[in-house]
């Protein structure tokens, strides 16, 4: 279902925006117009619409409009021309009352520096969207609370914003955007001020809060590794057009021109993802120790048919499975040594995806990862399959 | 060249100037009337009240705000205590009371009308075009221009005083809200904004108090330029230590003028950080 729609919306920036919408329609480009008439092109010409429930990413480089693209999806820029539609109602035809209104239960904006009020406390900053729309004190207390509980900031509350690190400051502010309980988020690079390892742990988060409360999200950032993970859809804009719209891997398989091009490729060969980023936790079962009972009651318990082998140091010996385990039961056999099998491969967690790919596909077995001796993870080709395709790792669309 | 620059008529800046005065004096006098005399009994309710309170009660309260204010130092609390017995002791008490009032007045007078011209000035281009160039002319017009239609309006004492001191003063309180205003981070103003709230909400909920110190900073600077206006102002009658200064002055006495002159340096000194510090607390 369709929640927003844009529909040929254009924003020219500067002096002549007449005269620039006309060129605009005789689709002149941004720099022909910029010297004819003066006036910069923010948004050219864009279209397209976001379902209910989906993340949808708009991707481009510093000065490609998708900043301005945002903002005018909340109507904090006006759009020289076309419309922006929320569930069928255009934003342009509505009075400031009414946008308010939209403002405040339909969308919540996220900032790229975080746009906490420095003179406010957390929990102060998360009930502002509440405490304009004139909600008693006691409820956007109790609602604000509640969203920073989920953020897991709920002991900060009393303090300021500047008390806290980056990756707890946008963790407030999309705590905020959330305690209004928009239909609608609107992320304008909520991640790119923060160091990478915590930009990951809030992109998991953000994944993770999208399963459970599913709203429509429109995600701007500049970094495609960041729109592969986690757009459902992704749009690709240049000089305020929107060029490619379409899922990850259509972008990667097929991109729309030379540009969107580049762009995967250099996404293939920076993005070196090593086994250690797809591997799953072992399930393992220790030779000195367990017995095939053990064995079995594990299996059970985790619902796997084969566990990994590993000594005391947890070194990894092979492996057993299920019909081994039950048939050395009945036998009364006391230890698994009797039917371990070392015949799976195994990898150094430090090695590239792309050069076990064929081992992957070879092999019967998963494939352990092992860190000198010891057992680090396992390699299962449905897991492997599907960190490429969200990853785009491999790139085997263009070789 | 000089004859043809001669034969052009000198404009009558001046003779309209006049006349617009004239105008304003004999049509708007009741109002005037009024503003004189209510002004003037208020403010001699308020010297009267001071003079009234115990000098060493006055300083005591004076020293613990400042304590208070400067975070528990002792340094302007001391400096307080010291700087008003001093005045004390040279016999110039009920001067520095008129003196209080008259900035006191002034002041509040200038903050009242100056905030919110600097708030539409900070909302508007247009408005900020318009009244910047009023500001500077404000500004680099000598305080003594003032006086004139001051005594105009409302004859002479200390309620004219207070008119010259508040033109006078005003600019910076204008200039620093605007600019507060104004260098409020542009996301901040759209996160306001992009919740939902009107134009009030994001004045009160966040424009203001994140301009907070910068408006004080401009409060400073009108506070000191109405004491500034102090000895000006006495020229047409308005009491306090400015008299002093002016009738040392005209009677050539070095030593009175000194000492009157000090006594505005130190309540200068101490209005001064006190305002400062105000700011400064959090």
């Amino acid at each position: 279902m369709t929640k927003l729609k844009v529909d040929h919306v254009t924003k020219i920036f500067g002096k002549h925006i007449g005269s620039a919408l006309k060129l605009v329609d005789q689709k002149k480009s941004k720099t022909e117009i910029l010297k004819q008439t003066g006036a910069t092109i923010g948004v050219y010409d864009a279209s397209f619409t976001v379902n209910e429930g989906e993340i949808f990413v708009i991707m481009g480089l510093s000065g490609s409009g998708k900043s301005t693209l945002i903002r005018l999806l909340n109507h904090l820029i006006e759009p020289t021309s076309g419309g922006i539609y929320i569930d069928g109602e255009n934003l342009s035809d509505m009075n400031k009352s009414q946008l308010r209104k939209i403002r405040r239960e339909k969308m919540s904006m996220v900032f790229q520096n975080f746009g906490l009020f420095p003179h406010r406390t957390i929990l102060a900053n998360t009930e502002y969207g509440l405490e304009v729309r004139g909600i008693s004190k006691e409820e956007r207390r109790l609602k604000a609370e509640k969203a920073l509980e989920n953020a897991g900031l709920l002991p900060y509350k009393d303090q300021y914003p500047s008390q806290l690190s980056g990756g707890m400051q946008q963790r407030v502010g999309l705590a905020r955007a959330l305690a209004n309980d928009p239909d609608i988020l609107l992320m304008d690079e909520a991640f790119s001020a923060l160091d990478p390892l915590i930009r990951k742990d809030m992109q998991d988060e953000l994944l993770d809060l999208q399963q459970k409360v599913k709203k429509t999200i429109i995600f701007i950032t500049h970094d495609l590794n960041e729109a592969l993970r986690i757009g459902d859809r992704i749009a690709i804009m240049k000089d305020g057009k929107i060029i490619q719209v379409g899922t990850g891997e259509d972008i990667l398989t097929n991109p729309a021109n030379e540009y969107v091009r580049s762009f995967t490729e250099d996404v293939d060969r920076s993005k070196v993802i090593t086994v250690e980023k797809a591997m799953i936790r072992p399930i393992s079962v220790n030779v000195e120790l367990d017995g095939p009972k053990v064995a079995l009651q594990r299996m059970r318990e985790e619902e796997v048919s084969v566990l990994l082998a590993v000594d005391k140091k947890r070194e990894f010996k092979g492996y057993i499975t299920a019909n081994d385990a039950l048939e050395a039961s009945k036998r009364g056999e006391k230890s698994v040594l009797g039917f371990l099998k070392t015949d799976m491969p195994t990898v150094s967690s430090d090695t590239l995806i792309q050069d076990v790919l064929g081992t992957i596909s070879d092999s019967p077995t998963p494939i352990a990862v092992v860190k000198g001796e010891r057992l680090e993870g396992v390699l299962i080709r449905g897991v492997v399959i599907e960190s490429l395709a969200t990853s785009s790792v491999g790139g085997d669309g263009n070789e | 060249m000089n004859n043809f620059l001669d034969q052009i008529p000198s404009l009558p800046v001046a003779d309209s100037v006049e006349t617009i005065m004239d105008w304003l004096t004999s049509h708007l006098s009741s109002l005037f009337d009024f503003v004189q005399t209510g002004g003037q009994s208020a403010m001699d309710g308020i010297t009267d009240l001071l003079v009234m309170i115990p000098p060493i009660l006055f300083i005591l309260i004076v020293a613990l705000i400042s304590f208070l204010a400067t975070r528990k130092k002792f340094g302007l609390a001391i400096f307080s205590v010291v700087g008003l017995l001093f005045i004390y002791n040279q016999g110039l008490w009920e001067e520095l009371m008129n003196t209080i009032t008259l900035v006191i007045f002034a002041s509040i007078i200038a903050i009242i009308i100056g905030v919110p011209i600097g708030i539409f000035m900070s909302k508007s281009k247009w408005a900020e075009g318009i009244i910047k160039p009023i500001l500077d002319f404000m500004q680099t017009m000598p305080g003594f221009v003032y006086l004139i239609p001051a005594v105009a309006f409302f004859g002479i004492g200390v309620v004219p005083g207070v008119f010259a001191s508040v033109i006078f003063a005003l600019p910076p309180t204008v200039r620093f809200t605007n600019l507060g205003i104004r260098q409020v981070p542009k996301e901040l103003v759209e996160a306001s904004d992009s919740y939902g709230s009107t134009g009030w909400q994001k004045l009160y909920k966040v424009e203001l108090p994140l301009a907070k110190s910068t408006i004080m900073a401009g409060i400073n600077q009108t506070v000191l330029l109405s004491l500034s206006m102090v000895v000006i102002a006495s020229m047409i009658g308005a009491p306090g230590l400015g008299r002093e200064v002016l009738s040392a002055l005209q009677r050539a006495q070095v030593g009175n003028g000194f000492v009157a002159g000090l006594s505005l340096v130190i309540f200068a000194i101490i209005i001064d950080r006190l305002t400062q510090s105000l700011n400064k607390k959090k």
